[in-house]
């Protein structure tokens, strides 16, 4: 394998692991707000190293225009998706979760 | 400016972007697909023309210069926020304090309030909520998060000539 084809190797396997990381945060984290921005990690950095791993094995010019178009999008559509959510979530009277120690809360 | 020079300017530049976009995915230099890209383009302008979409909220061309720098710090910041986010994710034991924060935009255009919006809830660990007039409403996966959203830091880097008249 060339040094290109472990480069784009080693980015899809950290986008896989910090995809892991973003579902594990869904998980843990205690409310709908919160779970969102571990969604955002998945949305963001996860599919940048994906996007630019797949343009590293693929290795011409057309199929990583390709590629950073969809990255292009995603990085559109996925925030507007999100305020849409939280906005909506905040308009049908979901609260915040907030800690209880919390001085200010 | 003349309305009629502004709106040609944007014309030949969905054109420009059309025809490189064809090019780009066809990949195909043969006159046929040469002249079915033509014709598509064309037939996208005559489309877009109708629906009078082409202006400079959706076709910003007099900002593309300063969006290339704004956006090379976005990503700088996405990084730095999704390493932020990751360290509380494995936490063994969660210490997130979640915290909704309210502060003054200074943005006058929609154009950048949509830019400057999108690009919070684009940076992990903070969700814009709302936007009533120029007051933003932020959500921070931890109060230092919120806080640092709230500082108005992405709020001046937006390149200034979002705005009208430049």
């Amino acid at each position: 394998m060339s040094g290109i084809e472990w480069l784009g190797v080693i980015l899809l396997v950290l986008g896989a692991l910090l995809g892991l990381v973003g579902g594990i945060g869904v998980l843990r984290f205690p409310d709908f707000f919160t779970r969102l921005h571990a969604a955002g990690v998945t949305d963001t950095l996860a599919t940048g190293l994906f996007l630019s791993g797949l343009a590293c094995l693929f290795g011409d010019w057309q199929a990583t225009l390709k590629l950073a178009l969809i990255f292009f999008f995603v990085l559109f559509t996925s925030p507007t998706a999100s305020h849409a959510l939280a906005k909506a979530a905040l308009h049908g009277g979901l609260k915040p979760w907030k800690r209880r120690e919390d001085p200010h809360g | 400016m003349v309305p009629g020079s502004f709106a040609m300017k944007h014309k030949v530049s969905l054109g420009l972007v059309l025809a490189a976009l064809w090019l780009g995915l066809s990949g195909k230099l043969d006159p046929l697909f040469l002249l079915l890209g033509a014709v598509s383009v064309g037939f996208a302008l005559w489309t877009a023309l109708r629906m009078d979409i082409v202006d400079r909220e959706s076709h910003p061309i007099h900002i593309s210069g300063g969006l290339i720098r704004f956006w090379i710090l976005l990503i700088r910041d996405i990084v730095i926020a999704n390493t932020q986010v990751v360290r509380e994710i494995l936490r063994p034991r969660l210490a997130i304090t979640p915290t909704v924060v309210e502060f003054e935009s200074q943005q006058s255009s929609d154009l950048g309030k949509v830019i400057l919006g999108n690009s919070i809830t684009l940076t992990p660990g903070t969700v814009t909520l709302d936007i009533q007039g120029s007051r933003f409403r932020v959500h921070g996966l931890t109060r230092e998060i919120a806080e640092e959203a709230a500082s108005g830091v992405m709020d001046r880097r937006i390149p200034r000539d979002v705005e009208e008249g430049r």
